[in-house]
């Protein structure tokens, strides 16, 4: 018996989570296998088979896999799901959306967001938006899993696995992939960068003006507070916390956040937290290593000018 | 079109839980609870689209105990035509979920079928996935904009790094996002007269599935806690602060 893994990428490369993924399947000692699955994928199934650990990697190509479909990546996983003991995703976009639906068709119980794996079918995962750590039990034959992907070291090269070929299902035919909006950025990626900036709603009309040239000189990426995406100041992609990205970079600046339980169930695993706010009684001071009551208007720019 | 909105009945979003004296669950007894805010939004679209006349009838419906009769009275409050009640006990699971309400779904043949893209107790999110699944249905998960064309409904959709836009083919599955809308404000005479209105009552155990739990709780902790932090004075004091965490080059 095998874990599978659904990898994820953008069509060129494996993401950072599947890597994420890779080490935590380790946990259950068996062989791993990645699923690949896209339009033309050669070069990601090329990839995939050199992450360290991974044993095969099976290629799942049609031309309507170009955009990938949670009931379409659903099936293709359920056609090989019988040769394993153990099916794994990072709690992302698509780990979210295909792992609950294969764990249904073949009814099973799923687990999501396991943040440490105790024993082979015994996770530790939040609850409650974070405020709670559940250890639970399951006592399915096939364990479908999605895991938090910072809450792993990332697996690195050194294997040259074995790449095989799988037909596609046929595509499902009551959906159909209209089109999508990419906010496009060339700062890190939000839930893997080792510095993330934040902004809260307080910031306004000049949240970009304001984070961008201190992200710039950090290398961070930006986040936002869900007020400020609700005022519009900034994209929901930005979103951190319980129903946004969870982050866990070295450093996390939050800059006019009030620190509500929803926003820093998003940052409990940074390393070192800094908070910028000029109310003292704000709660995020409750949770930051370093604070400061000042201005954001005034601080944000002295420092940008400190960073030099 | 009809309508069927899943509503569950959680602790309200801005109580701090507490783990119970033994560890062995969260202490719930004689803490406020209310409608999952997802679910609000959810029974919110639905309402709207009955208003643009494109819904007809709007069937709230909960699973659990006694107590989720408050948020199927919310629901009506806000305006939904008419509630059910799956009475289950203990612990249900996504899976146990997604059966019970595709059996109710199967009484009540509804076009479209609403839910929250995760409850805020469990923070599972997998009940919309797992149905759609089962009813061989497509899923719209994350909606944050929805239109109904004819037999097809248009999903903006939130993921990662943007947005994505799916048609569905009715029936489908949407689970609703924080960006969906903002749901109304109850005024107190609707809260009054739905304390009025029947809910129907139907046994899980006589829906004919089996919603038997997969997981087992073993204990529950709090995270630990940070270090204390400190308060500085200035911005150059926070830089050489970070310089020291080795978090700044
Ligand atoms: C179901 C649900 C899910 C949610 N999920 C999330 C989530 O994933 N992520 C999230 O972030 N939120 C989430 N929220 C919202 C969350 O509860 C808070 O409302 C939100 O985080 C508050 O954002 P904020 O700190 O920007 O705004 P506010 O609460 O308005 O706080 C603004 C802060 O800025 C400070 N400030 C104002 N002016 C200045 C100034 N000039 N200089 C310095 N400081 C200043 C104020 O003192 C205050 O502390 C969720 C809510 C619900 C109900
Ligand atoms: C630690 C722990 C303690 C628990 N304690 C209890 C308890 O004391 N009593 C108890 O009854 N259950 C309890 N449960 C079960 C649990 O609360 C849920 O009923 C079940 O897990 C539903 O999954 P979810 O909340 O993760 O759903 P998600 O998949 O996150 O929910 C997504 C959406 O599905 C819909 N949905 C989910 N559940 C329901 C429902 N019950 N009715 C209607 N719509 C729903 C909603 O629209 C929701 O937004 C417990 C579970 C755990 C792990």
């Amino acid at each position: 018996m095998s874990v599978l893994i659904l990898a994820e990428h953008d069509g060129q490369h494996i993401k950072q989570s599947t890597r994420q993924a890779v080490t935590a399947a380790a946990a259950w000692q068996h062989p791993i296998h990645l699923l690949v699955a896209g339009a033309d994928v050669s070069a990601v199934a090329a990839e995939a088979a050199t992450i360290a650990g991974v044993a095969k990697v099976i290629k799942v190509e049609a031309p309507h896999l170009v955009h990938l479909l949670a009931e379409d990546v659903a099936a293709a996983v359920q056609q090989i799901a019988a040769e394993y003991q153990v099916i794994v995703a990072a709690h992302s976009t698509l780990g979210k959306g295909v792992l609950p639906r294969v764990a249904a068709l073949l009814d099973v119980g799923m687990v999501s967001d396991v943040v440490e794996i105790q024993a082979p079918a015994t996770y530790v995962r939040p609850i409650y938006a974070g405020n709670i750590l559940a250890t639970v039990q399951s006592s399915d034959a096939v364990q479908v899993v999605t895991v938090r992907a910072t809450s792993f070291e990332a697996a690195a090269n050194g294997a040259n696995a074995e790449i095989t070929s799988a037909a596609a299902p046929a595509a499902f035919a009551k959906v159909r992939w209209v089109s999508e909006q990419r906010n496009l950025s060339d700062r890190p990626e939000l839930a893997t960068a080792n510095v993330v900036i934040s902004g809260g709603r307080s910031l306004g009309e000049q949240f970009n003006t304001l984070l961008e040239p201190v992200a710039h000189k950090l290398n961070a990426a930006i986040g936002a507070t869900r007020a400020c995406v609700d005022a519009g100041f900034a994209p929901n992609d930005l979103q951190v916390g319980q129903t946004g990205t969870v982050v866990a970079p070295e450093l996390y600046i939050a800059v006019g956040i009030s620190g509500a339980m929803q926003h820093l169930a998003g940052i409990k695993d940074s390393k070192v937290i800094v908070a910028i706010n000029h109310d003292p009684d704000a709660p995020i001071f409750k949770h930051a290593d370093y604070g400061l009551v000042a201005d954001l208007f005034k601080a944000l720019p002295e420092l940008n000018a400190a960073l030099g | 079109m009809k309508i069927m909105v899943a509503v569950k009945h959680v602790v309200d979003y801005n109580i701090v839980p507490r783990v119970k004296q033994d560890g062995s669950d969260v202490e719930i007894s004689g803490v406020k609870m209310g409608i999952n805010p997802f679910d609000e939004i959810a029974v919110e679209e639905a309402l709207r689209l009955k208003e643009k006349g494109i819904a007809t009838e709007i069937v709230a419906v909960s699973i659990g105990a006694e107590n989720s009769k408050d948020t199927l009275r919310h629901a009506l409050a806000m305006g939904v035509d008419r509630a059910v009640l799956v009475q289950a006990e203990g612990k249900l699971q996504p899976l146990g979920v997604a059966k019970l309400l595709k059996a109710v779904a199967g009484r009540e043949q509804p076009d479209l079928i609403l839910l929250g893209k995760q409850a805020i107790d469990d923070d599972a999110g997998q009940a919309g996935q797992m149905l759609a699944a089962l009813l061989g249905a497509g899923q719209g998960l994350f909606a944050s904009e929805i239109k109904v064309n004819g037999n097809e409904i248009e999903v903006n959709r939130e993921v990662d790094g943007g947005t994505e836009t799916v048609a569905l083919q009715l029936p489908a599955i949407v689970t609703a996002d924080l960006r969906l809308n903002e749901p109304r404000f109850i005024k107190l005479p609707n809260m009054m007269m739905a304390k009025k209105k029947p809910i129907d009552v139907i046994a899980g155990t006589e829906l004919g599935v089996d919603f038997a739990s997969h997981l087992s709780l073993l204990n529950v902790a709090e995270p630990a806690p940070r270090k204390p932090g400190v308060i500085l004075n200035s911005v150059a004091e926070l830089v050489e602060k970070l310089r020291i965490e080795k978090v700044l080059a």
